[in-house]
C-alpha cells in the first residue's frame, strides 16, 4: 500500500508563535494513523491545515501522490477529506437524514430535494461501513455515541476517503469507544483511511496501525504499536520523563465526611433519576464513582454541592445536611468543586484569571472581606497558582476564554485546592487534558488524600480510577451497585458493573 | 494592560462617532447643505452658555437612564421597562410629596426613597415574572410601560390624585411644598438643577458596587455565566431579580430632576421615551458611568441643537439619523475591539506555551 497523504516541511507562523515547523506526516492508504501530543504541540493546527482552514506558509501537501494546495474545506471534501469534529455540528430538531445531507442536498432543478434518493445513498453507506443509523430518527433522541456515528456518515456522504477524526474519544463512554473503534476498523477494511488526535495512550495503543508525535508545533516520530510503549510515547509528548504520583502516606479518618444514605431524586417531569443510593466517603481517601455517563452521576454531585434537593432520603456533607444548605455555606464548610464541564460551570470564560480566582471562594476570607472583593489577594493567589500548576499564561489579567483547554483545567483544579478543603468533589478532572497536566493535576489529588482530605473523583477514564482510587463504586441507573477495591479488580469486570450485570 | 484597555475603550466611540459624522456628512452633501457649515452652527449654538445649562439638565435624566439600562446590562438583562419605571417613580414621588410636611432635607429624602421604591416595585413585577416564570424581561417590560401609563392617568383623574390648575390644559399632581424642593444653582442666566450632585453619586455608587463589592462580583458572574454563578455558591435566580429591582429604582429617579427642581408636580407633559435611550446611552458608554455620562451629554447636545438646523432648511431628524448611526457603529467597533483583544491575548499565550515548551526541551 502507498502513501495516500503525505505531507513534507509544512510550516505555519503567526505573529510571534510558530504553530507548525518542518512538520512532516506519511499515512499509509487503508491505515488508522494517530497523531498524539500535548495541548498545543500543533496538532490541531496541522488538522486545519489539511482541511484548509489554515493556508501553511511553507511545505508541502500531497494526496493520492498529487501536489495539492488547499484553500478551503470545499478544495478539501473534493479531494476526499472529510472532518469530525470533536464539539457536533449538528442540528437537534432536523432528523438524522436531513443532518447528513444539510449543505450537500441531492436535488432536482436545484431545489427539490431527492430525499429517496438521498436516503438510499445513506442507507447503502450505513450498510457497506456497519454504521448502525436510523436516517429517520430525530437527532433529539440520540446519545453522544450515535451523534458521532452521523458525523462519521455526513462525511462519508460527501464522499470522504480519508477522516480526519478530532480528539473523537474524549466525549464518550468505555463502551461507545469500543463501538466506535469497531467502526473505524470497519472503515479501513473497506479502503478508507482514518486520522485521529488524542491524548489517550491506551487507545492510541490499541486502535492505530501508526502512532505520529508532535511536539513543540514540530513531528517528532512516528512509532508502530509493535516498536513501542506507554511509558516511550509519554517522554516522546512532553520531551522528557513524566512526574509520577507519589502514593505518601494514608490516614483515613473514621468519621464519613460525606455520608448519603437512601437518597433519591426525581425529576419535575416525574423520572427518578437517583434511587435510595448509598455512599460515604472518609477523610484522606479517594473514592472513585465509576459509571456510564447518565446513571446519575450529575444529578448526585449536585446534591452533595447544594444545587439540588433530594426527593427523599439525605445528604451530609460535612456535618451538615446538603438538602436545606445553600451552595454558598457548603463550599465555605470547605467543599471543593471541580465541575465536569468546565467552561460551563467552572469559570467566567470572559472574565480575566484573578477573577476566575475568586469564583467559588467569593463568600469567605482572603477573597472577601466583608463586603469587598479583596482583588489584590486574588490576583497574588492567581499567580501562586499559575505558578505552582503550571498554568501556560502570560498573565493573571488574560481572560480564561484565551487559555486552551487544559490550561483552564489547571487553574480550576489550582483554584479549588486552595483554602485547605476538607472534600473535594472532582468531575472528570483531567478530561481532555494532555499527559503532562494530567500528571501535575493527579500529584496534587494525591498530595490532598494524604493530608486527610476526602476526595469524590467521578471519572469515565478508567485508567485515572485505578490509578488513584481507594475504593471505586460503581453508579447504575441511580444507585450505587457495588464497591470494589481496585487492587482485587480488572478493568473488565469493573467495565462489567458498570453495564449493571451483577458481579461475583 | 489597563493602559490597553483605556486606549481601546475610548477609541472605539470615537471610531463610531466619526463614522456617524463621515455618514451625516455624506447625506447633507447630497442635499446640496454645506455640511461642515451645519456642524459649526450646532456646535456654536449647543456650546451657547444658555443652551449648556439645558443640556446638562437633559444630561442628569438621561444619565440616570443610562445607569438603569447599564445594570440591566451586567446581567444581560434588557431594561427596555425604564419608561414605565421613571414614570411611577416619577409620580408617587409627586404625590407623597405633597401629601407629608417634612423639614427640607427629610422631605427630598423621603421623595426620592420613594421614586426608587415605586420603581424598583414595578420592575419587581417583570423581575419576578422572569424567575419564577421564565417571560422575557422584554415582553413584560413592554407591556408593563402601558400599563403604567394608564394607571397613572386613571390615577391624574381630578377625583383621585390630580388637579386642574386654573388657566392649564394639562391634569397634575397637587404641588409639593419648598420643603419637599431642591434648589437650583444659577449660572449663565440658567437654573442647573441640583439633582445633578445626586447623579454623580449615583455614577459613583454604581461603580463601587460593580467593582468592589462581592454583591458586585457576583452580579457580574450571574451575567458572565448563569451555572459557573450557582455553581461557584451564588443563588443566581436571586441575583437576577435584585438586579432588576435596582434598575428598576435607578430609574425611578429619570425624573427627580425635573420634578424637584423645576414642575414640583407631575403631569402628562412629563416626556417619554427614556427606555431606549438609556439602553443606546448604556451601550454606547459601554456600562461605565463616566462613559454613560458622556453619552448623556452628547445626545442632549445632540438634541438641543438640532432645531437650529431648520433655520437653515435642513430636517432637524438629521439629528436621529446621527444617533441611531452612532449607536449601529458602537455595537460593530466594541465587538471589533473585544476580538482584536481576545486575539492578542491568545497571541500572548501561545507565546507562552511555545516558551514553556522550549524551556522544557533545553533541560
Amino acid at each position: 500500500m502507498g502513501n495516500i497523504l503525505e505531507v513534507e516541511g509544512v510550516e505555519k507562523k503567526y505573529p510571534g508563535v510558530i504553530a507548525n515547523r518542518d512538520v512532516s506526516l506519511h499515512v499509509r492508504e487503508g491505515s488508522i494513523h494517530a497523531i498524539i501530543g500535548e495541548n498545543g504541540a500543533g496538532k490541531s493546527t496541522l488538522m486545519k491545515t489539511l482541511y484548509g482552514l489554515i493556508r501553511p506558509d511553507s511545505g508541502s501537501i500531497k494526496v493520492f501522490g498529487q501536489e495539492v494546495n488547499l484553500k478551503s474545506p470545499q478544495d478539501a471534501i473534493s479531494l476526499g477529506i472529510g472532518m469530525v469534529h470533536q464539539h457536533f455540528k449538528l442540528a437537534d430538531n432536523a432528523t438524522v437524514l436531513e443532518n447528513v445531507i444539510l449543505g450537500s442536498e441531492p436535488s432536482r432543478f436545484g431545489f427539490v430535494i431527492k430525499y429517496d434518493e438521498a436516503r438510499k445513498k445513506l442507507l447503502e453507506i450505513a450498510h457497506t461501513y456497519q454504521l448502525d443509523i436510523d436516517p429517520d430518527e430525530s437527532l433529539a433522541n440520540l446519545g453522544v455515541g450515535e451523534r458521532q456515528r452521523v458525523e462519521i456518515a455526513k462525511v462519508l456522504f460527501r464522499g470522504a476517503k480519508i477522516l480526519i477524526l478530532d480528539e473523537p474519544t474524549a466525549v464518550l463512554v468505555p463502551q461507545e469507544v469500543t463501538e466506535l473503534f469497531t467502526n473505524l476498523k470497519e472503515l479501513v477494511n473497506k479502503g478508507l483511511t482514518v486520522l485521529f488526535i488524542s491524548h489517550k495512550l491506551d487507545e492510541v495503543l490499541s486502535i492505530a496501525d501508526d502512532i505520529t508525535i508532535m511536539r513543540q508545533g514540530t513531528t517528532v516520530a512516528t512509532r508502530k504499536p509493535s516498536e513501542t510503549n506507554k511509558k516511550e510515547l509519554a517522554e516522546l509528548m512532553v520531551g522528557g520523563e513524566l512526574p509520577k504520583p507519589i502514593a505518601g502516606n494514608q490516614v483515613v479518618s473514621e468519621k464519613s465526611i460525606l455520608s448519603i444514605k437512601g437518597a433519591s431524586y426525581s425529576r419535575a417531569d416525574g423520572r427518578e433519576i437517583l434511587h435510595s443510593l448509598n455512599l460515604d466517603l472518609y477523610g484522606g481517601e479517594i473514592l472513585g464513582l465509576a459509571g456510564v455517563e447518565g446513571n446519575g452521576q450529575s444529578e448526585l454531585i449536585e446534591l452533595i454541592m447544594g444545587l439540588l434537593a433530594p426527593t427523599s432520603g439525605s445528604v451530609e456533607v460535612l456535618g451538615l445536611d446538603a438538602s436545606v444548605t445553600h451552595t454558598k455555606d457548603i463550599r465555605n464548610a470547605g467543599v471543593a468543586y471541580i465541575p465536569q464541564d468546565r467552561q460551563r460551570d467552572g469559570l467566567l470564560m470572559s472574565a480575566p484569571l484573578w477573577e476566575n480566582r475568586i469564583l467559588g471562594h467569593q463568600f469567605a476570607t482572603p477573597m472577601a472581606r466583608g463586603i469587598w472583593v479583596n482583588k489584590g489577594a486574588a490576583a497574588e493567589d492567581s499567580r501562586r497558582v499559575v505558578e505552582e500548576f503550571d498554568v501556560r499564561t502570560p498573565g493573571v489579567n488574560v481572560l480564561a476564554s484565551a487559555l486552551s483547554g487544559g490550561n483552564q483545567q489547571k487553574f480550576i483544579v489550582g483554584r479549588e485546592l486552595s483554602g485547605d478543603p476538607k472534600l473535594i468533589v472532582a468531575a472528570q478532572p483531567t478530561r481532555g487534558v494532555d499527559v503532562g497536566a494530567q500528571a501535575i493535576i493527579w500529584d496534587h489529588l494525591m498530595q490532598a488524600r494524604s493530608r486527610g482530605v476526602g476526595v469524590l473523583l467521578v471519572s469515565a477514564d478508567l485508567e485515572e480510577l485505578f490509578s488513584l482510587s481507594d475504593r471505586i463504586a460503581v453508579i447504575y441507573s441511580g444507585s450505587i451497585v457495588s464497591v470494589l477495591n481496585p487492587s482485587k479488580t480488572t478493568p473488565e469486570d469493573l467495565g462489567l458493573a458498570m453495564t449493571g450485570a451483577k458481579s461475583a | 494592560m489597563t493602559k490597553n484597555k483605556i486606549f481601546w475603550g475610548t477609541v472605539a466611540p470615537l471610531a463610531a462617532i466619526l463614522s456617524s459624522l463621515v455618514f451625516v456628512y455624506i447625506i447633507l452633501s447630497l442635499r446640496g447643505v454645506d455640511p461642515i457649515e451645519m456642524f459649526k452652527l450646532m456646535v456654536s449654538y449647543g456650546f451657547d452658555p444658555r443652551n449648556l445649562v439645558s443640556e446638562v439638565n437633559q444630561t442628569v435624566a438621561y444619565y440616570m437612564a443610562g445607569v438603569a439600562a447599564a445594570i440591566g446590562f451586567k446581567m444581560l438583562l434588557f431594561n427596555i421597562g425604564i419608561d414605565g419605571q421613571y414614570r411611577m417613580g416619577a409620580f408617587f414621588g409627586a404625590v407623597v410629596g405633597a401629601a407629608v410636611s417634612l423639614p427640607p432635607v427629610l422631605h427630598v429624602l423621603l421623595i426620592i426613597i420613594t421614586s426608587m421604591l415605586a420603581g424598583g416595585l414595578w420592575a419587581a413585577i417583570a423581575g419576578y415574572l422572569k424567575v419564577k416564570r421564565g417571560v422575557s424581561e422584554v415582553i413584560s417590560n413592554i407591556m408593563l410601560n402601558f400599563i403604567a401609563a394608564a394607571i397613572i392617568a386613571f390615577l391624574l383623574g381630578e377625583k383621585l390624585l390630580g388637579i386642574l390648575p386654573e388657566g392649564s390644559q394639562n391634569v397634575q399632581t397637587r404641588p409639593i411644598p419648598a420643603s419637599g424642593q431642591m434648589p437650583t444653582i444659577k449660572i449663565f442666566e440658567g437654573e442647573v438643577y441640583s439633582f445633578l450632585f445626586v447623579a454623580i453619586f449615583v455614577g459613583i455608587a454604581y461603580w463601587v458596587m460593580l467593582n468592589k463589592t462581592v454583591f458586585g462580583f457576583n452580579l457580574k458572574a450571574t451575567g458572565l455565566s448563569f451555572r459557573a454563578a450557582r455553581s461557584s455558591g451564588v443563588n443566581a435566580p436571586g441575583m437576577i431579580f435584585i438586579t432588576t429591582v435596582l434598575s428598576g429604582a435607578i430609574a425611578g429617579l429619570v425624573g427627580m430632576g425635573t420634578l424637584l427642581s423645576d414642575t414640583h408636580s407631575y403631569s402628562m407633559a412629563f416626556p417619554s421615551g427614556f427606555a431606549f435611550t438609556g439602553l443606546s446611552l448604556a451601550l454606547l458608554g459601554r456600562n461605565h458611568p463616566v462613559g454613560i455620562f458622556f453619552a448623556a451629554f452628547l445626545w442632549s447636545f445632540l438634541e438641543r441643537s438640532a432645531p437650529v438646523l431648520e433655520f437653515e432648511g435642513v430636517p432637524p431628524e438629521i439629528v436621529i439619523v446621527m444617533q441611531g448611526t452612532i449607536v449601529l457603529s458602537i455595537v460593530i467597533a466594541y465587538e471589533v475591539v473585544a476580538r482584536i483583544n481576545l486575539r492578542q491575548q491568545q497571541r500572548a499565550v501561545g507565546k507562552v506555551n511555545v516558551e514553556a515548551l522550549s524551556e522544557k526541551e533545553s533541560k
